[in-house]
């Protein structure tokens, strides 16, 4: 091959790739606009004012956890304790809530509470090199028993609640979750694509030997996405508790992982790390409440909808197989 | 008729390859190769890394077709070409260096693996382990049918995949490089196992690089080189000079030239390596590298070359020996500590260890500053990335549309370019390259070449390890000569004469007697 023909056949290789970048971010929009067009069709309802502030509050929680999720999932691993984690700190922001003077510190210590708790993972991934999937399975049983044990295993009430504005309160008509989840998201894009930090993770999760012989110190980056997972289940766990008045280390944040995972592969992160963005994330998010909310609204029973989630997760994780396999690298 | 062509009557060849040729795509990887061998001899096959000795192997195999005109006989019958399963039936059976043994199974299950004797449709266990007992006694060896091969060593797990050849009734048996990971001791076993193979009448197609392994072992040796076949000497011919010089005779006048600079002992010192061991390999390499200097690596694959490039760049920990960098001594505990050092090192295995495919030209060269250029607060600095990425594509002419393209949209020698672009940056005073023209077209091998030798100009101190032996003798100012992990010797140009491949070639398999 000549150079000539060398270079537009780079070229055209180049465009399709760009092409395919383009595709997995914004994939997964079409399906969101599909999805609500069709549950409209099935029920007028659906497409309101109240109904849409319903979802987007819905879908707060899981998407501050998506956020933290998409950070650990560009490394190339994984976070199955943020619905643990989220539990406890809820348990704590509570708890501290009920100390006279020390009210509006609740939100605080659940996100301090939370951060504690992803710095034991990511230092376990990154020193000890245990793997991520081992680690934080042992951390969602661990910490869940934490979370139970705060409140002697019973549900902890503050219905004086300082911070409820968070759960329940708006400003200029949005409510504060969707404020705190949208912040979460434009943050995250901040750290990932305009900070050399944001590089660097994109670079562990590509190829964390190449990163390693670049310089790059994996170890800290790799204790960076796991504390910021944490400390975001840890806000999550105060978004929870200001909206419930309330936290009980059994039931809370029960399988929120699984739903934070599938909204990050749902937005296009690859699941061997390096390549994805936040705003599929968001999308994502959004897909699983419209999902959730519209099933309910078209009157699925409770058990259909666990079955449709779950095909929905297996076939996200498909299509991030197709995808590896259109985009093997030369 | 001479008493030599009276034997080779009666010999008869249990296999003939003729004109086999394969290409890949506009490689050619063997060029009309032929290879007769004969029962119950060891067919010695020789060549420089790169030959196309495997090459060969994987079309007996049957791992590789051969391009039309090729064809394979047995007993001088054709034999079927490219299918795996009909050359093991055959009686073709190769032992890899990497050992493909279940260890959590048996000697006896391992021998039988996929083949199990059965009875009414079940493995028939005491069948199994007696069959297994009888062909362990024929290779003469002392472990028992039953053990777990985990518990065995290297060396006899290699005569577990010998008996599990012979278990498919092998007539030829091809073994690479079989002695790399054995001691002295599992070697002299497996050559009096080779002995009891040679007396069953099974040929033995044996490719080694070690020259000792070949003189006492050897009935006939051949040679390929470049893809070609270049000759078969016979037992009563061997010769270490004329079997050097079949392996490396080649024109040069192809390759890139330089003005050799003869070795200055005046030039400072900018990197002076002593004691390096690592445990394992490596034992007490110590050398100088000057400034503005091109200092070559030379060795076989598997010396210890890439691994002792590691240890100074810290990319591996060290068990033993000391650096110097410009005079001060330096302690290096990982690859951070080496860049900002000064040193940086180009990997042989750009793909895995190298590029991020999925990330930007852009980013793939700024990737080693991006902490330097950064704005307050941790923020990109996007321009001055921008800025770098554009002069390193015009200065090093990487070919692509924009900076902002992906890496992995780039050929191979474009990305190679990137690689190098990154480590510049890093502003070295030192540089490890590591095969830096391996799967490169051959302009952009030449822009490469041109390179180094402008970085040297420089000043820069240059470390090249390269399998090519035209390309050290084209770009190096002087060799040093790896074997079995130390530093076997030094070749240096000396006025009006050149480095002589001959010297390395000697070096490097052992055959020069030091």
């Amino acid at each position: 091959m000549t150079d000539k023909a060398t270079e537009m056949s780079d070229q055209a290789v180049g465009r399709s790739r760009r092409l395919r970048t383009a595709f997995a971010a914004l994939g997964m929009l079409p399906v969101l606009i599909l999805l609500a067009a069709g549950f409209q069709f099935m029920n007028p309802r659906f497409l309101t004012e109240t109904n849409l502030l319903i979802v987007t509050q819905q879908s707060s929680i899981n998407i501050v956890l998506a956020a933290g999720m998409t950070f650990v999932i560009l490394t190339g691993g994984i976070d199955l304790s943020v619905g643990s984690i989220l539990a406890a700190s809820a348990m704590v922001a509570v708890m501290v809530s009920l100390v006279p003077e020390w009210g509006m510190l609740g939100v605080p210590a659940a996100i301090l509470v939370g951060l504690g708790f992803g710095v034991i993972n990511g230092l376990l991934v990154a020193y000890i090199k245990l793997p991520p999937f081992i680690v934080t399975l042992g951390s969602l049983t661990a910490v869940r028993g934490v979370a139970r044990l705060l409140g002697q295993d019973t549900t902890v009430f503050n219905s004086d609640l300082p911070f409820d504005f968070i759960g329940n309160g708006s400003l200029f008509g949005i409510p504060w979750l969707v404020i705190i989840a949208l912040s979460v998201v434009v943050l995250s894009w901040l750290v990932l694509k305009r900070t050399v930090l944001g590089t660097w993770i994109y670079a562990v999760g590509g190829n964390a030997e190449a990163a390693r012989l670049t310089g790059i110190k994996v170890p800290l980056v790799l204790l960076f996405v796991y504390g910021v997972s944490g400390l975001l289940a840890g806000l999550g766990g105060a978004m929870s508790a200001a909206r419930l008045y309330a936290a009980n280390g059994l039931q809370l944040g029960q399988s929120y992982e699984l739903d934070a995972i599938a909204a990050v592969i749902l937005g296009g992160t690859s699941f061997v790390g390096g390549v994805g963005s936040i705003w599929g994330t968001l999308i994502g998010g959004l897909i699983i409440a419209v999902l959730s909310n519209g099933l309910i609204l078209a009157g699925v029973s409770d058990i259909w909808q666990y079955i449709i989630k779950g095909l929905v997760i297996i076939v996200a994780v498909a299509l991030d197989r197709y995808r590896l396999q259109a985009g093997a690298r030369t | 008729m001479t008493a030599a062509a009276r034997i080779e009557t009666a010999r008869r060849p249990v296999l003939e390859m003729r004109h086999i040729s394969k290409t890949f795509g506009p490689i050619r990887a063997l060029q009309d190769v032929s290879l007769t061998v004969h029962a119950g001899e060891l067919h010695a096959l020789m060549g420089e890394n790169g030959a196309g000795k495997s090459t060969l192997m994987k079309v007996l195999s049957g791992a590789y077709r051969p391009d039309t005109g090729g064809e394979i006989l047995m007993d001088g019958m054709p034999a079927a070409t490219g299918d795996p399963i009909k050359a093991r039936a055959n009686g073709i059976a190769v032992i890899y260096q990497e050992l493909s043994l279940a260890p959590n199974l048996t000697v006896a299950q391992n021998i039988f693996l996929g083949n199990e004797p059965r009875r009414f449709g079940i493995v028939d266990r005491d069948q199994c382990n007696r069959r297994a007992k009888e062909i362990i006694a024929r290779l003469g060896v002392s472990f028992s049918a039953r053990a777990s091969v985990s518990s065995l060593s290297l060396g006899e797990r290699q005569l577990v995949e010998i008996a599990r050849a012979l278990s498919t009734s092998a007539r030829i048996i091809v073994m690479d490089e079989p002695t790399t990971s054995l001691t002295s001791r599992e070697t002299d076993r497996l050559f009096e196992v080779i002995a009891t193979l040679k007396s069953q009448g099974i040929a033995i197609i044996y490719i080694s690089h070690r020259m000792e392994e070949v003189y006492q072992l050897a009935d006939r040796v051949s040679v390929l080189r470049d893809s070609g076949y270049v000759g078969t000497l016979e037992r009563s011919d061997l010769n270490a000079s004329r079997l050097v010089s079949m392996m490396v005779g080649r024109d040069l006048s192809a390759f890139y030239k330089k003005d050799h600079r003869p070795p200055d002992s005046k030039r400072a010192i900018a990197l002076s390596v002593r004691g390096m061991s690592d445990g394992n390999l490596l034992k007490d390499c110590s050398f100088d590298l000057h400034k503005g200097e091109v200092l070559a690596l030379a060795g076989l694959v598997g010396s210890g070359r890439t691994e002792l490039a590691r240890l100074i760049f810290g990319a591996d920990r060290h068990t033993s020996g000391t650096l110097e960098l410009d005079g001060e001594p330096i302690t290096i505990g990982s690859p951070r500590e080496a860049l900002d050092a000064g040193i940086a090192y180009l990997t042989e295995d750009r793909k895995e260890l190298g590029l991020f495919l999925d990330m930007s030209i852009s980013d793939n060269i700024s990737m080693g500053v991006l902490a330097r250029d950064a704005r307050a607060g941790g923020l990109r600095d996007f321009a001055t990335a921008e800025r770098r990425a554009s002069k390193a594509v015009s200065d090093l002419s990487i070919r692509t549309r924009s900076v902002q393209a992906n890496a992995g949209s780039l050929s191979g020698g474009n990305q190679q370019k990137v690689l190098l672009a990154r480590l510049l940056e890093t502003e070295p005073r030192v540089l490890i390259l590591d095969e830096p023209t391996r799967g490169v077209d051959v302009g952009a091998k030449s822009e490469i070449y041109r390179l180094i030798d402008d970085l040297a100009k420089k000043g820069i101190a240059i470390l090249m390890i390269s399998s090519e032996l035209p390309e050290v003798i084209g770009v190096a100012d002087r060799v040093l000569v790896m074997r079995d992990g130390a530093i076997s010797g030094e070749v240096t140009a000396s006025e009006g004469q050149p480095l002589s491949q001959e010297t390395i070639m000697e070096l490097a398999t052992g055959a020069a007697k030091g």
